[in-house]
């Protein structure tokens, strides 16, 4: 029964084709997508770069002749970068370079883990919100409003100042906030679908509700939540840094990017490449991943899409 | 709007009071008849939903009772005093932002898919993504540290106002010109447009005085949530610079857990985001005739 179904989901979301992709010869939205995606050459090079970002950042503690970003030299002290410091040292002589590296492994770990956060919430509530429909739907959406119409990050800052300023409840806060345009995007491409052939079939087949839902339904549905997911990470990461840099965010031993700037900061006048050195690596990152969900969108959203030459 | 202000001032309300930690805990030991006739005269001896009413009720008239911190000072006559600041500078923020970035995007539409097409959304995108607690810095050592231009801090003067209001706008610059080039794309394709070429009237025309006028709805819509990422962003511009605004009041208040302070900023706010939002929707309406239609 399921493998029926699985033939009938494969063909590609009705919704999608804005009858510009029916006209082109038989290929799946994916090999086009692909396509149209290598043609964007700056895309690419971003995805290369992060994907170069995120092995080293993880790779760190056992990447050979990295010193270890909490040694002190207090002997030392400040040092402008060098050849034995690349990024220079902060006031207590630690290695600027080491502690880049470490504090984008905190950075990235709370933009993926957030992200995933706010992925889980918001497909599942979206996609429950979308197929339910009527009464169902309208009060999920309504909460979601509200939400919406919340300045949020005042209640962020709330939370993290009257609570706790464990990286834990740091997740758990600005997962909980990225999760609404998520849910939107997923119930509103869940009602276009639900009405699909391919729906009806999977429900002549007897497949339960749960099963449509999330083996048949949300399927359907990834091309703009890996759009939208790609520019997830960056916003979090930058709610991260930004949170971090009022002293609210990572707190110390540990130091993400956006702490290495706030301590950067305040010593600018004396050493600025504490925060030059952070500051880039960070915009970089942001950079390359809004390029990248750029490139993705114009490859896998057909509605926003420039015309293929 | 009304709903969702109550439900801000219970989540806060009632945050405040389940966080661990009073607001007169300090290094000092107080005694605790002291310690008592302080919560007596904040009204912290009653119970709790006597405590939540009566701050409704404040809440409504606007007062919100003196600070924790600076007891001689009512929360309202701090808001009132730091709000003109944080207005000023995000004023002139988005001022800036539209000002520069809208031309861009008309420019970008115009030549779509050519090099400065290219170049300038590359730029966009660059300004987006470059935070402004670093663009912040990265700004103050170049023109106050390096070619010593311009004032590095405070809020005296239209030369100390030139770096704060850059570093808050460069993101809606990018984001604006983004929009805008979005909304023209759009409408250069209809057919009006094309009725527009047909009698012969000069581009120029064409693009900013028919096309602009739906090319720009996006921007429209977006300035309600701009405001709202403005006041986020000038909470940090206001730290950088040390300028004397509301942003900077919340930080402090919140670290030295001056509830009333804390109440009063986040609800002042909110309110203000609700009816700037409302705004927007209005203006939205009288823009695009489609709106009503529908």
């Amino acid at each position: 029964m399921s493998a029926g179904a699985a033939v009938i989901r494969d063909q590609p979301p009705g919704p999608v084709t804005s009858g510009e992709i029916t006209s082109t010869p038989p290929t799946s939205l994916w090999s086009d997508a692909w396509k149209r995606m290598r043609r964007n050459r700056l895309a690419v090079a971003s995805g290369v770069f992060l994907v170069g970002v995120g092995i080293i950042a993880f790779m760190a503690p056992w990447i050979p002749g990295l010193s270890d970003p909490t040694a002190q030299s207090l002997s030392l002290g400040a040092s402008p970068p060098s050849a034995s410091h690349w990024f220079g040292t902060d006031e207590l002589g630690r290695d600027t370079f080491a502690r880049v590296i470490y504090g984008g492994r905190i950075s990235l770990l709370v933009g993926f883990i957030g992200t995933f956060v706010s992925l889980v919430i918001g497909v599942g509530y979206g996609a429950i919100a979308g197929y339910r429909g009527g009464k169902t739907d309208e009060i999920m959406m309504r909460v979601v409003d509200v939400l919406y119409s919340l300045p949020y990050i005042f209640l962020v800052i709330l939370l993290l100042v009257f609570f706790s300023r464990s990286i834990l409840m740091l997740f758990v806060a600005l997962g909980l906030v990225q999760w609404l345009t998520m849910a939107r995007i997923v119930r509103g491409q869940v009602l276009s679908l639900k009405n699909q052939n391919f729906v009806e079939a999977a429900r002549a087949l007897g497949a339960g509700d749960s099963q449509i839902i999330f083996r048949h339904i949300v399927p359907n549905t990834l091309g703009p939540v890996i759009v939208y997911t790609t520019l997830t990470v960056p916003a979090i990461i930058l709610q991260e840094a930004f949170l971090s840099f009022l002293g609210l965010g990572v707190q110390p031993p540990d130091a993400s990017w956006g702490t290495l700037v706030s301590e950067g900061a305040r010593l600018l006048a004396l050493f600025p490449w504490l925060v030059i050195f952070p500051g880039i690596a960070l915009s970089l990152t942001l950079f390359c991943f809004n390029f990248l969900g750029d490139g993705l969108r114009d490859a896998l959203d057909p509605q926003d899409r420039r015309e293929v030459t | 709007m009304i709903p969702t202000l109550w439900v801000i001032a219970t989540l806060t309300f009632f945050m405040m009071r389940l966080a661990p930690g009073g607001p007169f805990l300090s290094e000092r030991e107080i005694p605790p008849a002291a310690l008592e006739q302080l919560k007596k005269s904040y009204g912290l001896d009653r119970p709790l939903h006597e405590q939540y009413f009566t701050f409704l009720g404040n809440a409504v008239r606007f007062d919100f009772g003196p600070s924790y911190k600076f007891p001689a000072r009512q929360v309202r006559e701090i808001i009132l005093e730091a709000f003109p600041v944080s207005l000023e500078l995000g004023f002139w923020a988005l001022l800036l932002a539209i000002v520069i970035g809208v031309p861009i995007g008309v420019f970008a539409a115009v030549k779509q898919n050519s090099g400065g097409d290219y170049a300038a959304m590359a730029a966009a995108l660059a300004g987006v993504s470059i935070p402004n607690f670093v663009l912040g810095p990265a700004l103050v050592l170049t023109f106050s540290l390096s070619l010593f231009l311009l004032p590095p801090a405070l809020w005296q003067g239209a030369s100390s106002r030139v770096l704060p209001v850059l570093t808050l706008s460069t993101a809606y610059v990018a984001y604006i010109a983004r929009l805008t080039r979005g909304g023209m794309l759009e409408v250069l394709r209809q057919d009006y447009i094309r009725t527009a070429y047909a009698k012969g009237l000069p581009e120029k025309d064409v693009v900013y005085k028919h096309g602009l006028k739906l090319g720009i709805l996006p921007v429209v819509s977006y300035l309600g949530p701009a405001a709202a990422r403005i006041i986020t962003g000038s909470i940090v511009v206001e730290s950088i610079f040390a300028v004397p605004g509301l942003g900077r009041h919340l930080v402090n208040a919140a670290f030295n857990r001056d509830y009333t302070l804390v109440l009063g900023v986040v609800l002042f706010y909110a309110f203000f985001l609700m009816v700037l939002n409302l705004i927007v929707d209005v203006a939205y309406t009288r823009l695009d005739p489609r709106v009503e239609l529908a």
